[in-house]
């Protein structure tokens, strides 16, 4: 593996909590929840009425020919990759044959893919969309990020159901430690707000039910959690080759200083209930960055509020980091709700403007914490001054699991 | 309907599924050259003026309608 290092020098997000990335920062960090009781008529019939519906609709903020080409997941992508890339002040400042896209999604144009099919059985096949296939297909949101900035080194979308957005990152690492482009636009997004996927995650039982509660309903490690908030949104973060941000005397946020993939191949939907995966997967992002387990001051943790997830985490951070460790971890899906394929890419953003501001957010609803033998942030903590390293968890339904470990600058 | 209203009617479809003023749909533009609706735009186009003006418009037939003109009067043709 080469030694090229790959900076952060762009952030974008539209988000349960904020429109963008300033106002999402400041409500994670003053413990504000996105989740709300579903307005929808169709929501009345789910056993799951509540989700973390995005702060600033999409088609508010884009072109109205422009968003309504675009499925909601793309529309979020867009939105977020923009608002990245006009921080990164990039625009005219790189090679397109040098610039690539990674931005993923979970489940892809789902919104499109029924509003076609209820057309289809409702008014015949003449009232399908022609736009439908472009809208629907996975890739749909990095290729319009991709025409929106004007990349040429390629354009890519993994798909890795909730650790698509890390895996996203991980790959945009990859690509410029090999060389094959110098700047990309990462990030992932999720929008699928709708009856068909939560009548399908409730029957998982999957989802909270606390209808009646719902700002309280996403709670990590808290005894009384009942399982995961569905949120939507999109983020991006822009790597760039250390370099290359230099010679034009880019801002750089954090160092992208490792990654680590790994799979479970032990069941389709449940987790490893002893964290293997997700530990190798931690201790991979730290050996890539030539970190140490006690160089990690913070975990962004994947802990959605379901009740096995979140203590099979918690041991797998330990396991990786040692028994010892005075890591702080949060997760800040107790304000957001899960993201989906967008949890990475936001929890990212997160664990960036945390090195950088040296503060952690609070994971809210923790009012009877598990013993997990962790300092988990039951209130906005913070950090010390001097070089620092924290990890941003995610894994998937399938047994995904994907670490990414940053550094101060 | 006189051809002004259906034109008129044209116009705010093709500025709802393209952003092209209303204003500049008049029956000597072209769809593709002048007002550069694309292939994809023009199927969306098609379909809403059959919902709109009730008619029919195959899909072989689509290829003639070059003008916003030749639009106006396949869809005059198909009402009478």
């Amino acid at each position: 593996m080469s030694t090229t290092r790959v900076v952060v020098t762009g952030l974008g997000a539209t988000s349960p909590v904020g429109g963008d990335v300033a106002t999402t920062w400041q409500a994670l960090l003053d413990g504000r929840s996105g989740v709300a009781v579903l307005a929808h008529p169709w929501a009345d019939q789910l056993a799951a009425r509540i989700a973390a519906e995005v702060a600033v609709d999409p088609t508010e903020v884009l072109d109205r020919v422009k968003a309504r080409r675009l499925d909601r997941s793309g529309q979020l992508a867009l939105v977020a990759a923009l608002e990245a890339w006009e921080d990164s002040g990039l625009a005219g400042a790189v090679d397109p044959e040098r610039l690539a896209v990674s931005v993923a999604s979970g489940i892809g144009g789902v919104q499109t893919l029924l509003t076609n099919d209820a057309a289809l059985r409702e008014k015949g096949p003449r009232r399908v969309s022609p736009l439908a296939i472009p809208m629907l297909m996975p890739n749909s949101p990095a290729a319009n990020v991709g025409l929106a900035v004007g990349a040429k080194a390629g354009v890519h979308t993994p798909v890795s159901a909730c650790a698509s957005g890390n895996e996203a990152i991980a790959l945009g690492l990859d690509l410029i430690r090999l060389g094959r482009a110098d700047v990309v636009v990462c990030g992932g997004t999720e929008a699928a707000v709708h009856p068909l996927p939560m009548a399908a995650f409730a029957q998982m039982m999957a989802l909270s039910k606390r209808n009646d509660d719902p700002e309280a309903a996403s709670r990590p490690w808290d005894k009384a959690r009942d399982g995961f908030v569905l949120g939507e949104g999109g983020a991006s973060i822009v790597l760039e080759s250390e370099e290359h941000a230099r010679a034009r005397g880019a801002t750089i946020y954090a160092e992208l200083a490792g990654a680590g993939i790994t799979s479970d191949s032990h069941d389709i939907a449940q987790p490893d209930p002893a964290g293997l995966g997700a530990t190798r997967a931690m201790k991979l992002a730290l050996s890539s960055g030539d970190l140490a387990p006690g160089d990690i001051v913070h975990v962004n943790a994947h802990a959605t509020s379901t009740p096995q997830g979140d203590v099979a985490e918690a041991l797998a951070i330990r396991s990786a980091l040692g028994e010892s460790t005075e890591a702080i971890v949060t997760s800040t899906k107790s304000m957001t709700g899960h993201l989906l394929g967008a949890a990475g890419a936001l929890e990212s953003v997160a664990t960036i403007l945390a090195l950088r501001d040296r503060v952690i957010p609070p994971t809210i609803n923790l009012t009877d914490p598990e013993d997990v033998g962790l300092d988990l942030a039951a209130t906005q903590r913070t950090l010390p001054a001097g070089d620092l390293a924290a990890l941003n968890n995610s894994f998937g339904f399938g047994g995904h699991n994907v670490a990414l470990a940053f550094r101060s600058v | 309907m006189s051809t002004e209203e259906i034109r008129a009617d044209l116009a705010d479809i093709v500025n709802e599924v393209a952003g092209v003023d209303a204003a500049d749909v008049q029956l000597d533009k072209s769809f593709i050259e002048d007002l550069e609706v694309d292939s994809l735009s023009m199927v969306e186009v098609v379909v809403a003026c059959e919902e709109k003006f009730g008619v029919s418009i195959p899909d072989d037939e689509v290829k003639n309608l070059r003008t916003v003109g030749d639009a106006v009067s396949f869809i005059e043709r198909a009402q009478a």
